[in-house]
């Protein structure tokens, strides 16, 4: 027994939404899933993200013209019921008048499988979750994150070709949530099943995407690996919606960008630059005696444990945010110096 | 803890009254003169022996029963098609289904008669059509369709609101499994919907027992409870009789309903 179908590869072409109501979701898209990756849509509220997902399982069809491929052939107009695509929602969608069991084997009475088949099949899917124990509970006898568990176990049980995955986490609380992430990940890496991840949460996407698309107003604004987006966003929404990003006003000159806070050396500045961005991981405080050019004082200093998290104030609009492991105390008004890594430089 | 009982019981206190003034002290006021007729006790007997009897009782529960589920069926249908599809007139269309709710009984009577009567529509088409003419207003099959008319309104609204808080995400859910639309109804749709089915199903028995109106207007030949009762009691004026006939027709209403009930309970807790 296979755990999976074999996983599909999915394109969208040209595919654009507008709603009965006009409203404009999604602007003409194409984009390429490989078979078995993992890839997670990223963006805020009301960027298309589900919009998009629903494209994919074919519960919407997109605008004339628009056209989704599983391998290569058009599915454009088949129903979600014949796509095979298991589907996972926030709200968990679990049937509440059957049981954990019933739930779990849904969609292989459907398919009309034989009893008995079923019922290894779904104690298999219940000891993978890790909810043998839940089978004859009934839906309102769960927690979110069981709930969850069972949703997952039901949409895998029929081996789908792919899995899509509504923002699964955003119902459960913070630790819950880092502790199914981990499970999800590792199950879509033993599956190796084409894995769609919808979310607006930036970790919870660095964390499972092979591949991230970053999205805004209906369009897609990038399209990468997770070190990729972070380190060379394309756009000033993508690095700014992703992480942490520090800016600095100013102008280039010999070398150098100069900004209010002094002058950061680098030697490949474009000559028209007049904001520079980067991570906090690319600024430094330096000792005491060491110059370097550039200097603010502390606005704020949050203590860690393992770090300090800075706030300096160079004389721009936003203080820069530094993470300090210095072992040394910082507080409101302490003149620091700053070191800022020139490989960490971006211009947008 | 004794605080604890004690509010509870004041708070009961409101609803143990009116259950004891309008239902209680009635029920048994109503079974003691069943019982103190010409023949006594055997008045109860009479029902279960004498065949007009048992028959206007038979006759009652099953339309009530046919009346109870030709209306879920339809105001099923009708109730998530028009909450799940917004036309122009949608709004219009369900304030007109909402309509005969303020007719009584006769009104209701009337308009069976206007449409399968003598002189009705029905009859007129099927004489144009087949030459034969076909009255069924004055047979329980015209009271079966009244009560039909009669209790859609109230049903429809029920369902309409039911259907409203129904999670689209679970059918979605159960197609993405592979269910074709028909098993989203049974899966789905019907067990979401059960609550509403069994409330509104009870109260639409309840009043096809015992409409009296619609059954008055259409007359005669319609041998239901309510009409029989109203005949000991008028025109026979054996009032022991109507009593033990009210009792009877009251607890065997509401042991079906209970039994509807537990059913219907029973089968959520097997599928649960
Ligand atoms: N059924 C619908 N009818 C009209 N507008 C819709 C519908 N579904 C979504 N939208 C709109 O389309 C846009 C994108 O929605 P969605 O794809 O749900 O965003 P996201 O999942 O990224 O939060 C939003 O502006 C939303 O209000
Ligand atoms: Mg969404």
């Amino acid at each position: 027994m296979t755990d999976t179908a074999k996983p599909v590869s999915i394109s969208l072409a040209n595919c654009a939404k507008t709603f009965a109501d006009g409203t404009r979701a999604l602007e003409p898209l194409d984009l390429a899933i490989h078979a078995g990756e993992t890839v997670v849509f990223l963006g805020p509220s009301g960027c298309g993200k589900t919009t998009t997902l629903r494209i994919i399982a074919g519960l919407e069809e997109p605008d004339a013209g628009g056209k989704v491929l599983f391998d290569g052939v058009d599915v454009t107009h088949l129903p979600i019921e014949q796509r095979n695509v298991g589907m996972v929602f926030q709200s968990y969608a679990l049937f509440p008048n059957m049981t954990v069991a019933g739930n779990v084997g849904y969609g292989l009475r459907i398919r009309k499988v034989p009893e008995a088949e079923i019922k290894a099949r779904v104690s298999e899917m219940l000891a993978m979750m890790q909810i043998t124990r839940l089978a004859d509970r009934r839906i309102d006898q769960l927690s979110g994150g069981q709930r969850q568990r069972v949703a997952l176990a039901r949409a895998i049980a029929v081996r789908p070709r792919a899995l899509l995955l509504d923002e699964p986490l955003t119902a459960l609380d913070a630790k819950l949530r880092d502790t199914l992430r981990l499970e999800i990940d590792s199950l879509l890496r033993s599956l190796g099943i084409t894995a769609i991840y919808v979310t607006h949460d930036q970790a919870e996407a660095m964390a499972l995407g092979d591949r991230i698309v970053v999205m805004e107003h209906g369009r897609v604004a990038q399209i990468g690996k997770p070190r990729e987006i972070y380190q060379r966003p394309a756009t000033r929404f993508v690095a700014e919606f992703i992480g942490t990003m520090n800016r600095l006003t100013g102008s280039v000159r010999n070398g150098t960008f100069t900004c209010r806070a002094g002058g950061v050396a680098w030697a490949q500045a474009p000559a028209a630059a007049t904001e520079i961005l980067f991570r906090p991981e690319d600024i430094r405080v330096v000792e005491s005696g060491e110059a370097t050019g550039l200097s603010g004082t502390v606005a704020a200093a949050f203590f860690l444990g393992d770090r300090t998290r800075l706030f300096v104030d160079v004389g721009e609009a936003q203080p820069l945010v530094i993470e300090s492991t210095a072992r040394r105390d910082f507080s409101h008004g302490d003149p620091v110096g700053l070191a800022i890594d020139p490989r960490g430089l971006l211009v947008l | 803890m004794r605080h604890e009982t004690r509010r509870l019981i004041l708070l009961l206190l409101p609803a143990g009254i009116v259950f004891a003034a309008f239902f209680l002290l009635p029920m048994a006021r109503l079974f003691f003169i069943g019982g103190s007729g010409k023949t006594g006790w055997a008045a109860y007997a009479a029902i279960l022996t004498d065949s007009l009897y048992l028959d206007s009782l038979f006759s009652t529960l099953g339309v009530a029963a046919a009346t109870t589920a030709a209306t879920l069926v339809i105001s099923g249908i009708s109730g998530v098609f028009l909450q799940r599809h917004k036309f122009p007139g949608n709004a219009l269309l369900v304030s007109m289904l909402t309509f005969p709710l303020a007719f009584p009984g006769v009104v209701i009577g009337f308009m069976v008669i206007m449409l399968a009567g003598r002189q009705g529509l029905i009859g007129q088409v099927t004489q144009a059509l087949t030459g034969e003419k076909l009255v069924f207003a004055y047979t329980l099959s015209g009271l079966f369709m009244g009560y039909v008319y009669f209790s859609i309104p109230r049903t429809i609204l029920t369902v309409m609101a039911a259907a409203e808080k129904l999670d689209p995400k679970l059918e979605e859910a159960a197609r993405s499994l592979g269910a074709s639309p028909w098993r989203v109804l049974l899966d789905v749709i019907i067990p979401g919907l059960k609550p509403a089915f069994i409330s509104a199903g009870a109260i639409c028995f309840a009043t096809a027992v015992g409409a009296f109106g619609t059954a008055f207007t259409l007359a005669a030949r319609i041998n239901v409870l309510p009409m029989v009762i109203y005949t000991e009691f008028t025109l026979s004026a054996n009032i022991a009789m109507a009593a033990a006939l009210s009792f009877v027709l009251g607890i065997v209403t509401w042991l079906v309903l209970a039994l509807a009930r537990t059913a219907a309970g029973s089968s959520v807790a097997a599928a649960g």
